[in-house]
């Protein structure tokens, strides 16, 4: 099935450190973007001639410019606190792969051209020139990060590895090295409006097609409303969302749930796409750019509210910085929060007594719930902070008859990324993907025997294509990833106590 | 006035001022640095108190370090309690009994600060041995982490060896710093323990804006631990970035 190895499980999540590995995954890197990819972001087409002084220059901005970056870069004692906190570490081995020594890659550029004693003392201090090999192993290892943040919950230091590897994107970016995979999404978000480049008409079809379904299914005339100027709410969710499995049977929970609740909603095609890829290549610009697609939709629908759908960074992109990006929201309704989660929107609903679940339902499923790196460690849900954990947890207990949490040591905060988080889905980084996959994938396995877990929840888009994709490899049958407002679809009651 | 007083009194104005001027430069850089996005590591505190409480258990109760390793968290524990506690001990050397109610605290200070190089010293060989032991630790290692351990070894035993085993003329050294704090120089005593304890301070003192040392000022900027959790309420945006908001329409 693989070229390459499939990792060997331990019995005890979280506990096995792999030795040292140089150069184990040196090969892997994803496809470098053309000059079509990178044109319609306005970024040079291939490698510049004068590509060093470009990069310092463009590090040097990004210091004046990023706090993080600044504080993070000097204050690394390299104590090794995040060393084994990586799952491309933990599932690869190769010492590059561990927080700190990914940092390095940056700092010690940086050491060298921008601190005295890089300066004067070089190698004594780790640093290093620029060179060709340099920008290699950056572009190679700062594609092997999945901007999970599990290693800022254990730096002493709060040293966050993904505004490092941002950093580094932005200035490969920025002389014409770009990834493929980003670059091409975000020219299409930019050009059509969703990653995926499904233009209206496609979508207008999709999502007719689900309004006939769910008749037909469930004898209830749930809308899937597109362009509807006027509705009350604008839901923003990722693309996948539209037809990939199993995220559509979340997004046909979404739509029962406005039809339960009895508000007016839309999607829109110009914003039809929550995922922001410019977070991935670090580009402050081009989030920008993304997220005002979702200020205009929602000007031009003139909605009163935002929610959005089951998407990690999506979410963090949303919840922490969209009032930055493209507030104030001023011209929405000030009674709800600004983006609102489609969980929240759904939990509200329940204790409100808008909607009936019946369990029964969804019978014989025992559930498990996959934090999304970064809706765990990236945003917040509802008014307390630990909201991301409880919420999904409540809405899939009312959903399920039995919940089991995996081990303590991967969950909540303490999470592992799926491995394919960052930029990283793309098929030119399976090997990545599926060692990357390896701590999480012990922890599902551990209750899948211990408890009899047969399926595990997951509240992002990227985390759903990744374990659909990879679990098989460790002999789990694809279809036991399902989306959160998948079980509510199959649980909620159509037709009942509206409130 | 013999060379190596003067030699001394010279090496540590200069060591003096490096620290201070370089520990400056450093913090206006760190807080002029704008912080465009807000990044705390959720979950976080909803408000700025919660978030300098955060902050302030990082910088006392090691937090993060005690959650990720228990080991590292003692070896570290023992590092700098027993650096602050020696620090604090080393006050009297450049205050006298005036200073009232400090100076009690000093006085107080002194028995634990006598035992505390123990800690320190201790603390610094973990460290070090986990350095060399640990493959990963050891990938990660690069000269200047050993050579800083080092120094700070050396200031601590050559330390400890003048508090317990050759004591040096205390009341003639007290007159040098003093002095100096002054403008005046006293003469130094030159027994090679003292040296070279005083030595590899002002280097320490030199070396510590330029170097790893920066983690002390740099956690009070870490915008992943002194950031609250309020995006929703309250609209964040950096000065550069808002000369972004003319080219989007609305």
């Amino acid at each position: 099935m693989a070229k390459f190895e499939i990792p060997v499980l331990s019995e005890e999540p979280a506990e096995d450190v792999p030795g040292i590995a140089v150069n184990a995954m040196a090969h892997s890197r994803p496809f470098v973007a053309k000059p079509e990819h990178n044109a319609p972001l306005g970024f040079p087409g291939a490698l510049v001639d004068d590509w060093q002084e470009k990069a310092l220059g463009r590090m040097g901005d990004l210091l004046k410019r990023f706090r993080s970056l600044r504080v993070f870069l000097d204050s690394c004692v390299k104590c090794g606190s995040c060393a084994d906190k990586c799952h491309y570490f933990l599932g690869t081995g190769d010492p590059k792969n561990m927080p700190v020594a990914r940092q390095d890659l940056l700092r010690s550029v940086y050491r060298r051209y921008f601190t005295l004693p890089g300066k004067m003392f070089g190698s004594l201090v780790g640093a290093r020139d620029l060179t060709q090999d340099v920008l290699e192993e950056w572009y190679t290892y700062f594609h092997q990060c999945s901007q999970c943040r599990r290693c800022s919950v254990f730096c002493p230091y709060g040293i966050d590895t993904a505004e490092i590897s941002m950093a580094a994107r932005d200035i490969m970016d920025h002389i014409g090295y770009g990834q493929k995979y980003c670059n091409e999404i975000i020219a299409k978000v930019h050009k059509i409006g969703n990653n995926l480049g499904l233009p209206g008409p496609a979508l207008s079809n999709t999502l007719s097609g689900l309004e006939e379904d769910v008749l037909d299914q469930t004898g209830h005339d749930v809308k899937f409303p597109l362009d509807v100027e006027g509705a009350d709410i604008l839901l923003v969710t990722p693309s996948a969302d539209f037809f990939a499995e199993p995220h559509v049977d979340g997004l046909i929970g979404y739509a029962k749930v406005f039809h339960q609740a009895g508000v007016s909603w839309t999607v829109s095609s110009y914003a039809s796409e929550a995922a922001n890829f410019g977070m991935f290549i670090g580009s402050y610009e081009q989030m920008h750019k993304v997220s005002n697609r979702i200020r205009k939709a929602a000007q031009d629908l003139k909605v009163k509210r935002i929610v959005f759908g089951e998407c990690g960074h999506a979410w963090r992109v949303a919840y922490s910085f969209l009032n930055t990006l493209a507030g104030p929201w001023d011209f929405l309704d000030p009674n709800y929060p600004v983006p609102q989660h489609i969980i929240e929107f759904t939990t509200d609903l329940i204790r409100r007594g808008g909607v009936t679940l019946d369990k029964s339902a969804n019978a014989g499923m025992v559930l498990t719930l996959h934090d999304s790196c970064n809706v765990a460690r990236g945003a917040r849900m509802g008014d307390q902070p630990g909201g991301q954990f409880v919420l999904p947890r409540e809405l899939i207990k009312a959903c399920v008859p039995k919940y089991v949490d995996m081990h303590p040591e991967t969950t909540h905060d303490k999470t592992f990324c799926c491995g394919g988080g960052g930029g990283l889905l793309t098929d030119d980084l399976m090997e990545l993907r599926v060692k990357g996959a390896k701590p999480r994938v012990e922890a599902l396995k551990q209750v899948m025997r211990n408890d009899g877990v047969t399926h595990m929840a997951s509240l992002c888009a990227i985390c759903k294509s990744q374990f659909t994709k990879v679990l098989p490899y460790y002999d789990i049958d694809m279809e036991t990833v399902v989306s959160i407002h998948g079980l509510v679809s199959k649980a909620i009651r159509l037709g009942t106590n509206h409130v | 006035m013999s060379f190596v007083t003067v030699a001394y009194g010279v090496v540590f104005y200069v060591a003096t001022v490096v620290l201070v001027v370089g520990v400056f430069n450093k913090v206006v850089q760190f807080a002029r640095a704008p912080a465009p996005l807000k990044i705390p590591t959720m979950p976080a505190p909803l408000t700025r108190h919660g978030a300098a409480g955060r902050v302030a258990r990082e910088v006392v109760l090691f937090e993060s370090l005690f959650r990720s390793d228990k080991w590292l968290w003692l070896f570290a524990v023992m590092f700098h309690a027993g650096l602050l506690l020696v620090l604090l001990r080393h006050v009297r050397y450049f205050l006298s009994p005036e200073w009232g109610v400090i100076w009690d605290l000093v006085v107080l200070v002194q028995p634990f600060g006598l035992y505390a190089a123990f800690a320190l010293v201790g603390g610094g060989i973990m460290l070090l041995g986990r350095r060399m032991v640990l493959a990963r630790i050891r990938y990660i290692t690069s000269p200047s982490d050993v050579l800083l351990l080092l120094l700070i070894l050396l200031i601590g035993t050559s330390g400890a060896l003048m508090t317990f085993v050759v004591h040096t003329d205390i009341i003639a050294l007290k007159q040098f710093f003093v002095g100096l704090m002054t403008f005046s120089l006293n003469p130094l005593p030159t027994d090679a323990v003292l040296l070279v304890h005083l030595f590899c301070v002002a280097v320490l003192m030199i070396v510590f804006p330029f170097s790893k040392l920066l983690h002390a000022p740099g956690v009070f900027f870490s915008p992943t631990r002194n950031q609250c959790d309020n995006t929703r309420e309250r609209r964040h945006i950096a000065a550069w970035a808002a000369s972004l908001e003319s080219d989007c329409g609305s």
